[in-house]
Formats: structure tokens, sequence, C-alpha cells
């Protein structure tokens, strides 16, 4: 993986393409981020796994998913995020998604999802959420 | 009038469909969650059919039919080849024990449950067809 220094944050990027959807990871302090472009379905949401999977193994405490730019999630997408729910107890990751469209929040609304994962409206939210739970 | 889409069996087509089933809602006046749910709900059915009972083999075929029934919305996904699938027989997963055993599936069917008004699947002249519907008010 390419590592870069950016306004003093350290950035470590790593693309994964479908045709579908394209993953990109980034490092910003101690925050892993899974940025994702384009629709989640049955045929790209290996590749979404295999990057949330490569986080855990990396040793990231911290991952944040990035949705501003998903368009559509089925329940192929949901089911990776809802079979590493136990592993990030387990491993104590502080795990939350940011940046859902409205459309994108109902599908996980749906199921009542969003009762157990961390949803935040924006980054800087995502963020914080450690220091709520230590407060 | 009756919207026709007929694919073969390739896991790339899911998106496919997926547009075809927004280029119909699109004229209807449909909220843009509406218009996700219904198009989530044809591509569940169509993933499960496309990846499971026929293992991405393109020399299969699904038909979707959408009508619009005034105030009703038919969705028929027609398929000459499955296995009849009995959905009186389904019983809903529960989402805490899918979490608990790590299960990447199992919530396909179940947000299809929820999304549409009337799920059936019928075995007519030797085809299966998924029959669902939703009421849509008209705004």
């Amino acid at each position: 993986m390419d590592s870069i220094n950016l306004f003093g944050y350290k950035l470590t990027s790593c693309l994964h393409v479908n045709l579908n959807m394209q993953i990109k990871t980034t490092t910003e302090d101690k925050f892993h981020i899974i940025e994702i472009y384009g629709d989640v379905d049955a045929s790209s949401s290996i590749k979404l796994d295999q990057s949330v999977e490569d986080a855990v193994k990396e040793g990231f405490k911290d991952i944040l998913v990035d949705c501003s730019n998903l368009n559509y999630i089925s329940s192929a997408g949901l089911g990776v995020f809802m079979s590493h729910i136990e592993e990030f107890k387990e491993k104590e990751i502080c795990f939350a998604l940011f940046g859902l469209s409205p459309k994108v929040k109902n599908v996980f609304e749906i199921l009542g999802l969003d009762k157990l994962l961390q949803i935040l409206d924006t980054k800087q939210e995502a963020k914080e959420i450690k220091d709520k739970e230590v407060k | 009038m009756v919207h026709y889409y007929k694919v073969n069996c390739v896991r790339d087509n899911l998106r496919l469909i997926r547009e075809f089933v927004t280029v119909v809602l699109r004229n209807l006046s449909l909220s843009e969650i509406e218009v996700n749910q219904l198009v989530l709900a044809v591509d569940e059915v169509c993933s499960n059919l496309i990846i499971y009972s026929h293992n991405c083999d393109p020399n299969y075929f699904l038909e979707i039919n959408i009508e619009d029934q005034s105030g009703k919305l038919l969705f028929e996904i027609i398929d000459k080849d499955a296995d009849n699938f009995n959905m009186t027989e389904y019983k809903e997963p529960k989402i805490a024990n899918i979490i608990k055993e790590r299960r990447k599936g199992g919530v396909g069917l179940m947000l299809v449950n929820r999304i549409m008004d009337s799920v059936e699947v019928a075995v007519e002249d030797q085809r299966s067809i998924w029959r669902m519907t939703k009421k849509i008010v008209a705004s």
C-alpha cells in the first residue's frame, strides 16, 4: 500500500475496483476509513467484506465506513456489517458508518440495524464516538 | 401497461435489473426511498434466483414484469427452470441469531417481506413465478 503525508495526516491508500463499486481505504491518525463508491450488491459485497477483514487483521481499533458516495446497498452489503458485529465486540473495535443518504439509511432501518450499528451523519461525529463513550 | 425485461442469469446483470426497475418507477409519483425499496425487493429475489438457483449460469433466464394497476404495483419475476420455493413454509430468522452466528446471508427475503404488501410464489405452466404487490399512493 502507498503511504503519503498530507496536512499532517498519514494517509495510506488502497483501491478495490469492481464494475459497480469502488472501495478506497485511508488512515487518518488512528482511524482506518473505508470509502465506498457506487453499489454494494450480491456481486460486489465480497470486496467490501475483504476490506473490513483486512482492517481487522491489520489491527485497527477504530474503523469508519464513509458512505457519502454509497448509492445502493442490498442484503449482501448489510450481511457484511452484520457478520462482523460480534468480532468488533470481541476485539473492542470501534466501528461506525457515516454519510449515509436517506434511501441507504432506510435500508438499515427496515431491519432495525440502525440500532445495532453506529450510524452517524458526519465523519467528525463518527470520530467522536469513543470520546462520548468514555465520558 | 406492463413493462417487461428479460435477462440471463449473470451476476453482473443485477445492476441492469435495478436500472430497469428504477426507470419504470421513475415515472410514478414515488419518493426516492420508496423507489429504492422496490428496486431492492426485486434485486433480492433476482439475486437469489441468479446466484443460488442457477449458479450464475448464463444459459438460464429471468423475465420481469412490472404493472401499474392504478393504486397498486404488481411485480412478477418469472423463472422457467427454478425449483419451486414454498413461501408458506418460510420462517423469518431472528436478526440476533444471524449476528451471533456471524452469517453474511439470510436477510434478503426478510427485506422483501417487509417492503412488499404481498409476496407469493406460484407454479404455472412449469414456470416458477414470484408475484409481489405494493400499494402506492398517488401524490
